[in-house]
């Protein structure tokens, strides 16, 4: 079998006239967790609809595992697990029973279910909510019944939509170790807007803007393009520009509002050690010097801008 | 897996009050007609003289229940059908169901069963009651019979058009009232076009389809026509989800 799980070519979606989602294609192979990222009515959910069978496409095509969904989406459905937007649950079911439905529904073999039930909820932290019902557990709670039921059935690709919505900081970092975990034996899809997220737990990145790819990748490109030519600089007694410039790499001197120097150089000529050398031979008083990373925000924003403008 | 489905519906009518509340109301309904039936009886019969006038208790009794059966159901049906698809519809679960490797006619299949399957129960009860009488005498057990099949042919009538409106709207009290309205309307057309007895549109009663299987009659065209009336709103549930996924 070929190891390519998630294959969307071409998917486009129409709304009464304009293209929510237009022309998206990508590939996921087993093992990787692939982010999801865009501004709110970008197309992040659009799409995950569509990759699960929920919306049919307008054009184009999905294929889990080498199935189409549109020809055989019960087949292509089953290897799907999916957490939508706001987790699909019955309020008056108890956890159990509702993991139990969910397992059955996903054709989990009769024997199997009861351990089905108990692996999901031990590796969702809900062992202790078992006999709880629904209703009555928190936000937090009710989003990891909402992923427990997503893997129940042990699925092939694993789609989550915003997971970590709602959760507190503790059930954060442990929904992500979980999708971590996930990504080792299957493949995970998420979508989120937060961004240290994306950083944190996935391979590959995928940007989203009004329904284009404006970015498909590896997460270490994405970080690259964080490491810029910049440092920031810091002195008690700031010297003139020009003697900045003078030190051999130095392209330009810019003054920050905060009274730090936020200095230029040349590609591969990093003018730190020079500028320290300075610095203590007249007397600057350097107190902070460090290379200014473009946070992934900015990544972010310049990758949605440069669509806009174009 | 149209069973799972039925199951669950199954199960969520009993994990509320609701079901079980239902349920018993209906039944002290039903009860109370069986036994005012069975009390009466000796009393209307001993002041009829010709022999024409006369009839088995089983008729008496019968005619009773299932005609306030029928009546009843037409409140019952759509206070049970109306959350089905609309409630999941407002609630966001549909979602879940259409991720899990399940046509949509399996869906719809199941949530119909499960419904049908509640509505059996009651009528389980009845037939229950009815053939008690057997215990004191001997009694029609076609006419039953035919009762029985009727009024679960009626029921699951109904049924399939509280699942229909049901998937139509968000509200489930909208989705109530509309197929109250509609049943109540199918049910008394013949009452409406009484004076034109060959009106075509008489033949979409319910109520005339349901008679003949009140006087223990089985008639074929009935069977038909249930049948069809069953199917027809099934498929318009079946498309009108899959508009859903087409259109979003």
């Amino acid at each position: 079998m070929t190891s390519i799980t998630v294959e969307a070519s071409q998917l486009t979606r129409i709304y009464g006239g304009r293209e929510a989602v237009s022309d998206v294609s990508f590939t996921l192979k087993k093992g990787e967790v692939l982010g999801f990222l865009g501004p709110n009515g970008a197309g992040k959910s659009t799409t995950m609809k569509m990759l699960t069978g929920n919306l049919a496409p307008s054009s184009g095509a999905v294929k889990i595992c080498g199935i189409d969904m549109m020809d055989n989406p019960r087949e292509a459905k089953a290897l799907i697990g999916y957490l939508p937007e706001s987790p699909p649950l019955y309020r008056e079911f108890t956890v159990d029973e509702f993991l139990t439905i969910a397992a059955r529904l996903h054709r989990v073999s009769r024997s199997h279910i009861k351990k089905a039930v108990q692996v999901a909820k031990e590796r969702c932290g809900l062992t202790e909510m078992g006999k709880r019902l629904i209703e009555n557990l928190s936000k937090g709670y009710q989003q990891r019944v909402g992923i427990a039921q997503a893997i129940i059935h042990n699925p092939m690709v694993v789609i989550l939509d915003e997971p970590t919505v709602g959760l507190d900081p503790i059930q954060i970092r442990d929904i992500r170790a979980l999708i971590k975990e996930l990504g080792g034996e299957h493949s995970v899809i998420l979508s989120t807007h937060i961004l240290p997220e994306v950083e944190m737990i996935c391979d590959h990145v995928q940007i989203i803007h009004k329904g284009q790819l404006v970015f498909n990748g590896a997460i270490d490109v994405l970080k690259q393009q964080r490491h810029s030519n910049r440092l920031l600089v810091g002195f008690s007694h700031p010297p003139a520009a020009e003697a900045l410039l003078l030190i051999p790499g130095v392209q330009q001197v810019e003054t920050l509002a905060s009274g730090l120097l936020r200095i230029t150089h040349t590609e591969g000529a990093n003018p730190t050690e020079a500028l320290m050398h300075a610095a203590v031979s007249n007397g600057w008083g350097l107190h902070q010097i460090n290379p200014d990373q473009t946070s992934m925000e900015e990544v972010f924003v310049q990758l949605t801008f440069q669509d806009q403008a174009a | 897996m149209i069973l799972n489905i039925a199951r669950k519906e199954l199960k969520s009518l009993f994990v509320s009050p609701m079901g079980w509340i239902i349920l018993a109301l209906l039944q002290l309904v039903f009860g109370a007609y069986f036994f005012q039936g069975v009390d009466q009886y000796f009393q209307v019969m001993s002041g009829v003289m010709r022999p024409e006038e006369r009839m088995g208790v089983t008729e008496f009794v019968g005619k009773n229940i299932f005609s306030i059966a029928s009546f009843v159901m037409l409140f019952a049906v759509p206070l049970l059908s109306m959350r089905l698809i609309s409630e999941e519809r407002r609630a966001q679960t549909l979602t879940f169901l259409f991720s899990a490797p399940l046509s949509l006619l399996e869906i719809v299949l199941g949530k119909f069963l499960g419904l049908v399957a509640f509505l059996s129960i009651l009528i389980l009860l009845i037939a229950g009651m009815m053939f008690s009488l057997n215990l004191w005498a001997e009694i029609d057990f076609g006419y039953i019979i035919a009762n029985l099949l009727g009024l679960w042919l009626l029921v699951a009538s109904f049924s399939a058009l509280g699942l229909y409106v049901s998937s139509l709207t968000q509200q489930p009290v909208v989705a109530a009232i509309i197929t109250f309205v509609a049943l109540f309307g199918l049910l008394l057309l013949d009452h409406f076009l009484a004076g034109d007895p060959g009106s075509l549109i008489t033949h979409f009663s319910l109520m005339r389809h349901f008679e003949p299987f009140s006087r223990g009659l089985l008639d074929t065209q009935d069977f038909v026509y249930f049948l069809l009336f069953i199917i027809t709103f099934l498929i318009l549930t079946v498309r009108r989800l899959d508009a859903d996924r087409l259109r979003g």
